[in-house]
């Protein structure tokens, strides 16, 4: 079946079988190996994407509902080669070790700032609690997201007024 | 694993998807949500010939009130329930339960909806459904009914759904004045399934027990709404002592398997403590609401 999704921004097509997962279909259709396959219970988290801006384990969904749709991978963060703010707090906090987890919490963190730019570490550890890390014992990657969510508030206050 | 191969259709209206049904009938599953259903095609512990995906059908997403209660929509998706102030402030069983089912990620997309036709045993909404009185609708090509949860849950993964019938929605009765509600839950971990859960709600009028609805979750070959232990309630007093021995006949009800989650003692025992726990709670509800 022919799909067109919105890749990052891009439109990507595919001639795949309703039965290939949307992860395979991100991972070996479209080139793009950052989004982690880590269980094949939905219990790990590792494989989340956002689909139209909402986290969703792309190894529970068949490539074929996201026909039409925008999808979001790790890749997808970096704007014109300049770090996420997520992505920097991953690196300033130590948020990784092995990495594997990293993607989809990076994208968890991505989608809860956009909603809600100050959260309290209650809501942060609450929107990761369905992506596991074997490594870091968590800590880091809450420091990691506060991290980022205080440079966004700083840039945000360092905006120069508009022009009119 | 890769499910096995399936036909996709994707339906852009209810008729269509009604269509299908009826042609492909017991060879076809509604796709949803998804979030039990593919990993379960994962597993090849399903393998339907076809998948009616549903999730572009308009008009299907409504979660309000009428002059009868709630109405929930099947693409009503488990993260507007948890979101929810109308859930909140009165069906709080529900607001109590939407919160602790899987985990944040898989809430954007599984439903109520998909959770009741999925009828698995350790899922949570079927078991608030029986302690509120809830209902299905259900619609086929040949009309539109509306079924009992308590009649709807047959047995493990196994409904009264006909298979050219698809479940449009989710039916609650609106909350009596004085009533509360809790929903308990025993878990390894955020994601796994319930060890042990259970919902209860209650309605007070003139200081006595009008209804108490009370069901439990993974203890059985699907979720058991403990009778005796609601009809002991039933125009009783709400004290400490009949609260405890409503938590012994829920004990009762219960049939749970030895497993990696706990002996069946273990989880016995924990029927008993939540269905207490949970009455105290429903209670201080009532009294205030």
């Amino acid at each position: 079946m022919q799909i067109t999704v919105t890749v990052n921004g891009a439109e990507r097509t595919a001639d795949v079988e309703p039965r290939l997962l949307l992860a395979h279909v991100i991972r070996e259709q479209f080139g793009l190996t950052g989004t982690h396959i880590g269980c094949d219970t939905t219990s790990c988290g590792a494989c989340t994407v956002l689909l139209d801006g909402v986290p969703v384990k792309s190894c529970t969904m068949f490539g074929v509902q996201a026909d039409g749709r925008e999808v979001t991978t790790v890749e997808g963060m970096a704007a014109g080669g300049t770090l996420d703010p997520i992505q920097e707090g991953f690196k300033e906090e130590h948020g990784l070790q092995c990495g594997f987890c990293t993607p989809g919490m990076m994208l968890v963190a991505r989608a809860l700032l956009d909603e809600n730019p100050d959260p309290t570490e209650e809501d942060i550890r609450w929107a990761i609690s369905g992506n596991i890390c074997r490594c870091t014992g968590y800590m880091n990657i809450v420091k990691a997201i506060q991290w980022a969510a205080a440079k966004a508030a700083e840039s945000k206050t360092a905006e120069p007024a508009a022009v009119s | 694993m890769l499910p096995a191969a399936f036909e996709y259709h994707r339906a852009s209206t209810l008729d269509e998807a009604l269509a299908l049904l009826s042609e492909h009938g017991s060879e076809a599953k509604v796709l949803a949500g998804g979030q039990s259903l593919v990993p379960l095609m994962k597993l090849r512990f399903a393998a339907p010939e076809h998948l009616v995906d549903i999730n572009r059908l308009p008009g299907l997403d409504g979660l309000d009130e009428d002059g009868e209660g709630l109405r929930v929509g099947a693409l009503v998706r488990n993260k507007a329930l948890e979101r929810s102030d109308l859930l909140r402030s009165r069906y709080p069983t529900m607001a109590a339960a939407a919160p602790m089912i899987s985990d944040p990620i898989v809430r954007n997309l599984g439903t109520l909806g998909g959770s009741l036709v999925h009828a698995d045993p350790a899922g949570d909404w079927g078991s608030v459904m029986l302690a509120l009185g809830g209902s299905v609708v259900l619609r086929s090509s040949r009309g539109e009914r509306e079924v009992p949860a308590r009649e709807f849950l047959v047995d493990t993964f196994t409904t009264s759904i006909e298979p050219d019938e698809v479940l449009t929605g989710v039916r609650v009765p609106a909350p009596a004045p004085r009533s509360g509600g809790a929903y308990l839950k025993m878990e390894r971990k955020v994601g796994d399934f319930a060890t042990v859960a259970v919902a209860v709600q209650l309605a007070l009028a003139n200081g006595t027990i009008r209804r108490a609805g009370i069901a439990l979750t993974a203890v059985g070959p699907k979720n058991i709404e403990a009778e005796a232990a609601e009809a002991l309630l039933a125009g009783a007093e709400p004290t400490e002592e009949a609260f405890a021995e409503a938590g012994r006949l829920a004990a009762q009800a219960a049939d749970p398997i030895s497993d990696v989650r706990g002996s069946a003692d273990y989880k016995r025992h924990v029927v008993e403590v939540f269905t207490r726990r949970g009455l105290a709670r429903a209670l201080e509800m009532a009294q205030v609401s």
